[in-house]
């Protein structure tokens, strides 16, 4: 026993194990192969879209400065085409033109400055003092010599502070001159210094040889502008991506885009932390739904099959205990075969001991043994063993009653029918025990389902404990069949007699088993014990009433199907009539 | 009365024999016969036998069979059914087929003298009416 149990308890172990790594791989599986795809898919797109967006808006920045310095440009080759030395004075020019130009762009060109072939400024309009200053050393003189227009790289100069310069030749009687402007630099440094991405996102200018062109709050090391120099591309239009990592460990995303009309490139740098901020939020938000969803598969996986087996478990043991029933309940019917077939055999050698005691009584009679001295003991012996075996007999019936109790094959019965057979049966028993048996049966009962040599048991029992109670005074029992009006869907059998009564200490213990008021020898005190039984395995109620000196009346709740009212509905009418038979005593 | 003629039909020979003495200590001429098909050859043999004590249980051919066999080739002759067990449905069944009565074994010799008497005064009723109809008959032949 034991070692079945424990072999059980590994088979539930193994059923828990089971059940639990089906339910992880059936879960992690899909579940795991969805965030990844979704993960990965998300990640791809919404990097691609940032990059995007932030490449079109270098993009169209670039082309603002362009268009800036293209119009700058463009201004100072316009005050270039009215240089005329006949007409005004060179400084009287610049001022007037200067003053135009002021009051069209504001404060964008700071002077304006006419310089000879030998880089000495002669003429000069603005806030400095720079007239007669020496040019001819500096760098973008040297570079704007040979060409009709030059801009310069941002650059410190005479003024000390940096700016940088538009410088466009002029030709007048034959003689060149370079006429130069200087734009603020601070109106040109706020085109760049207003794009702002995120919290880390600046874009700067730098210029061909790696120098910054523009101001910026972030401090840059040289190598790394000089590396940005390296990946600026030849296509114009294009910008060009790259993703890097200072000396500090911080990774960033670099854009460069290049100018059109002057050697410089437009750079936008911004932390990859900063720029897909808003993706490793969601990646992150995607992770910890992950995490939770394990965690609840995890915590599934572990109570669910525990549960299921326990529920399993308990089902196991319920079946154990049928199976233990329905060997009990065979074991049952076999010692009431065994019982019968014992009874059986039993009665006939009992029977012909009663007889040859009778053939002994038969012979006395005749025998002339008047004079005999124990005639009267021989009388009183045989008369004995009749009576002895008589007890004999009744026991036997009893068991075969017993036995007879296992035959319950299950039939539709009709109450009134099965009633009138019985009552058939005892009216003869009745009949010798001045009892009258009255029957009042409804008609229109519907069939119920049950075995009817039970019913014939439960109602032969009544009817024989009714005529047994009424032995010396004699009375009536009356039957009665009628459909339940207290209880749905039942038949009501009343067995009501007037005899005697029970006491009111005894009505409590009727039922019990071996309970019984009649002699010893007489009575088992099985019978309505085993009424009881029947009546609840047909799972019907029944209840005794009972006065002294009235009488007493039992009745039985037996369920019928509802389905089966119908068939009896339709040849009979249940509310009227009401028959009754009389068994006369004679 | 005349005396009544009996046949005793059971398988158990002691219980047949006592019951035959006693029976006859009591002015009943009784024939004992122990098996269904004896009691048939029996009444063949023997038409004045008025009626028939069978027992239900018995080897070969059992006390039902034995009775319906008796109702069909002697209708009038009475059977009284004896039976070992209280079953209610053996007892019901030969009354079905005609039994005059069942009784219980063992039972009161008197009880089942009175029954027989009781058996053989329904037979007789039964011929005499049958006499009365055939002398009518005849009677209102003639006529």
């Amino acid at each position: 026993m034991g070692e079945s149990l424990n072999e059980r308890k590994a088979f539930y172990q193994e059923l828990t194990r089971k059940i639990r790594i089906l339910i992880i791989i059936v879960s992690f599986f899909p579940m795991i192969l969805t965030t990844g795809t979704l993960f990965y898919r998300f990640n791809l797109t919404y990097t691609d879209k940032i990059q995007a967006h932030i490449s079109e808006l270098v993009q169209k920045h670039t082309q603002n400065i362009d268009t800036f310095l293209l119009e700058k440009l463009g201004n100072i080759r316009f005050v270039a085409r009215y240089f005329d030395t006949i007409q005004q004075t060179p400084t009287e020019f610049l001022q007037q033109h200067l003053a135009v130009l002021k009051s069209e762009y504001g404060d964008v060109f700071t002077d304006l400055g006419l310089v000879n072939s030998t880089g000495i400024q002669f003429a000069y309009e603005g806030p400095f003092k720079f007239e007669n200053a020496d040019y001819s050393k500096a760098e973008w003189f040297v570079k704007a010599k040979d060409k009709p227009f030059y801009i310069s790289d941002v650059f410190a100069g005479l003024r000390g502070h940096p700016h940088f310069i538009i410088a466009v030749k002029v030709g007048s009687n034959g003689t060149d001159y370079t006429l130069r402007s200087t734009i603020n630099f601070g109106s040109f440094n706020s085109l760049v210094g207003n794009i702002h991405i995120g919290e880390t996102g600046i874009a700067f200018i730098i210029n061909g040889k790696g120098q910054l062109q523009t101001k910026t709050d972030v401090g840059l090391h040289p190598p790394i502008i000089a590396s940005m120099l390296g990946l600026s591309s030849d296509n114009k239009n294009k910008t060009v991506f790259a993703k890097k990592q200072d000396a500090s460990g911080n990774r960033y995303l670099c854009v460069i885009s290049k100018l059109k009309n002057i050697d410089w490139l437009m750079v936008f740098r911004q932390d990859i932390d900063d720029a897909f901020h808003d993706l490793w939020k969601t990646q992150m938000l995607t992770l910890v739904i992950l995490v939770f969803g394990c965690m609840a598969i995890l915590f599934v996986a572990f109570t669910l099959p525990r549960n299921i087996v326990t529920l399993i478990s308990s089902a196991d043991k319920k079946s154990d205990v049928m199976n233990k029933q329905v060997i009990e309940s065979g074991k049952l019917a076999t010692i009431g075969e065994l019982a019968a077939g014992i009874a059986h055999e039993i009665n006939n050698p009992v029977a012909i001991m009663v007889e040859e005691a009778g053939w002994i009584e038969d012979l006395l009679e005749e025998e002339d043994l008047n004079g005999a001295e124990n005639l009267d003991e021989f009388i009183r012996a045989l008369h004995q063993i009749n009576t002895q075996g008589k007890r004999c007999k009744e026991i036997t019936h009893k068991l075969l009653s017993f036995a007879r109790k296992t035959d319950s094959t299950i039939n539709d019965v009709q109450i009134n029918d099965a009633v009138r057979e019985i009552v058939s049966l005892t009216a003869q028993m009745a009949r010798y025990n001045n009892v009258a048996i009255e029957t009042k049966l409804t008609q229109g009962i519907p069939y119920i389902r049950i075995s009817p040599s039970e019913l014939q048991q439960v109602i032969l029992n009544l009817i024989n404990n009714a005529i047994d109670a009424m032995e010396k005074s004699g009375g009536t029992i009356q039957i009665e069949t009628n459909i339940s009006k207290i209880e749905k869907n039942h038949l009501v059998i009343s067995i009501e007699d007037n005899g005697p009564g029970i006491p009111k200490d005894n009505l409590d213990r009727i039922f019990d088993p071996f309970f019984t008021t009649k002699a010893v020898g007489k009575g088992t005190g099985l019978g309505l014990s085993i009424c009881y039984g029947i009546i609840q395995k047909m799972k019907g109620k029944i209840d005794v009433y009972s006065q002294v000196g009235i009488g007493t009346k039992f009745r039985i709740w037996i369920p019928f199907q509802e389905a089966l009212t119908e068939m009896t509905d339709n040849d009979t009418d249940y509310h009227t009539t009401d028959k009754e038979n009389r068994y006369e005593e004679n | 009365m005349k005396k009544i003629k009996l046949l005793l039909v059971d398988d158990e020979k002691a219980f047949l024999d006592t019951i035959t003495k006693r029976l006859e200590k009591r002015e009943v001429t009784v024939s004992a016969v122990y098996s269904g098909k004896d009691a048939l050859v029996e009444l063949e043999n023997n038409k004045t036998i008025e009626a028939v004590v069978l027992d239900v249980k018995m080897p070969g051919m059992d006390g039902i069979q034995t009775l319906v066999e008796i109702k069909k080739e002697f209708p009038l002759v009475e059977v009284i059914m004896l039976t070992g067990h209280a079953t209610v449905e053996t007892a019901i069944d030969g009354m079905k087929m005609g039994a005059f009565d069942y009784l219980m074994k063992p039972c009161d010799i008197d009880v089942l003298v009175s029954k027989v008497e009781a058996a053989v005064e329904k037979k007789r009723q039964h011929e005499e009416k049958i006499t009365e109809a055939r002398i009518r008959e005849i009677t209102e032949r003639r006529v």
